[in-house]
């Protein structure tokens, strides 16, 4: 029994259906709870007003577009080293998940910024990071769409994502250093004396933990469509030489 | 190496190797700033740096697919891939090739363009060392691009999607130097940076530019 043996499309195909309806179900539970607890049950902050209701969908959807991206550079490393398919076609089905939360974050952000610095955008540099982190899920996309071998484009994305994460973190500190930011530093974290007020806190880890299912379900269902896709164009393959 | 670096060159300053042609391009852009934002001279000089600095970074994508493209599509690629040169090197060579036909002459044409859109005096040195630093890196990861795309029909459009977010962090840099040195604060740091980040590119793209050729080429 190791981790790797989920690398088999048939035992992943077989675990993956028997956990997704229980991930689906909890994503609904802890998105319901924490959105509805945060936007209908907690009071207004007393400077920002109703706007810091925005931080319920800003907050997760930024995490998670980082970490999806990591997520990719893990699972491509994998298929460099191990040559599993499943872990390159996790990649591939995560990146399009990651485009639209880094949109998400970028819109909301623009949502918040708006009341709040008087700006829709600002040239700050975790938004111009952002902004470049996106490009990069554009481009790894683009590359995937763009060759016709899928063993090809499966490697040559694996390797544009770890090239690429070089350059992301990179940028992520040269925009830190070419501009000074408006964005504040994270006041989110689980032992920091200074952290948001509780009342915001609690609904808030309710909706983090809802925006990790929702991911991880997203990604199960792609994944799994990208093996049955596979398994579809072999099948056709074999129906063409046969004939 | 000598070799293939002198027949890289010669076919890139033979006609049609597109040789020119990015300098040609250079100019335009830097030419056509000045209708965009209208003549004013003022503006002109504050936004001198970035335009030069763009202005030779699309330059120097212009002519990014030239690098294997045309190896690959007469077959030269697969030779040079048999020969007893490590394809790392062969790949150094390429974006050598490339920064002396492009590169290099960018770095020599950007005073001229500076006088042009009225760069403050203090910036010109400065300009120059930045260029002559960061275009390096400028060819080292445009041929790594060029070689995740090089087995693609039209890969040139997607190229520069690839290529230009990579960019992002030399451009930062070296723009920030001649900001700095018009403005009179110290250009040690974004310098250095600039530096480390050509060093870098230099030291680990070749082997994942060799990597994709082998992936390209299987």
């Amino acid at each position: 029994m190791s981790l790797w043996e989920y690398a088999n499309p048939k035992k992943f195909m077989q675990t993956s259906s028997a956990v997704l309806p229980f991930v689906a179900v909890l994503t609904v539970v802890c998105l319901t709870v924490g959105l509805t607890w945060g936007f209908f049950f907690t009071p207004d902050d007393f400077r920002q007003g109703s706007t810091v209701k925005i931080i319920y969908l800003h907050v997760p959807s930024a995490m998670m577009a980082i970490n999806i991206w990591v997520m990719m550079l893990v699972t491509s490393l994998i298929w460099l080293i191990r040559r599993h398919h499943v872990s390159v076609l996790a990649a591939k089905a995560a990146a399009p998940i990651g485009v639209v939360m880094t949109l998400m974050a970028l819109f909301t952000g623009a949502i918040w910024g708006q009341p709040m610095w008087g700006t829709w955008w600002e040239w700050d540099p975790r938004l111009t990071s952002f902004l470049i982190l996106f490009l990069f899920y554009l481009g790894y996309m683009a590359l995937w769409s763009a060759i016709e071998n899928a063993d090809t484009a499966a490697d040559l994305t694996s390797i544009l994502c770890l090239v690429g994460s070089v350059f992301a973190v990179l940028s992520r500190y040269a925009a830190n250093f070419w501009n000074q930011g408006l964005h504040q530093g994270a006041t989110l974290s689980l032992d920091k004396e200074e952290n948001i007020s509780d009342v915001f806190y609690f609904p808030l880890l309710f909706c983090l933990a809802g925006f990790v299912l929702l991911f991880v379900t997203l990604l199960l269902v792609r994944t799994r469509t990208e093996i049955r896709a596979r398994r579809l164009s072999a099948l056709r393959l074999r129906e063409r030489q046969a004939a | 190496m000598k070799a293939l670096l002198l027949r890289d060159l010669a076919l890139a300053v033979k006609a049609g190797g597109g040789f020119g042609l990015s300098l040609a391009f250079f100019l335009i852009v830097t030419v056509l700033i000045p209708f965009g934002v209208g003549p004013d001279t003022g503006i002109l000089r504050e936004v001198a740096s970035g335009v030069l600095w763009v202005g030779a970074l699309l330059a120097c994508l212009l002519s990014l697919d030239r690098i294997f493209q045309l190896d690959y599509e007469d077959g030269s690629m697969d030779l040079l891939v048999t020969a007893p040169l490590p394809l790392e090197g062969l790949v150094a060579v390429k974006a050598f090739a490339h920064w002396l036909t492009t590169g290099l002459p960018l770095t020599l044409l950007a005073p001229v363009l500076a006088v042009l859109l009225n760069l403050d005096p203090a910036g010109f040195p400065w300009l120059v060392v930045s260029l002559a630093l960061g275009t390096p890196a400028l060819s080292m990861i445009g041929t790594f691009g060029a070689a995740l795309t090089v087995g693609l029909k039209r890969g040139g459009l997607l190229l520069s999607l690839l290529v230009l977010p990579l960019y992002v962090p030399t451009l930062i840099f070296g723009a920030e130097t001649v900001r700095r040195a018009v403005d009179g604060f110290d250009i040690v740091t974004p310098l250095l940076m600039l530096s480390g980040i050509t060093m870098g590119a230099i030291a680990l793209l070749p082997f994942a530019a060799a990597a994709a050729i082998r992936i390209n080429l299987r």
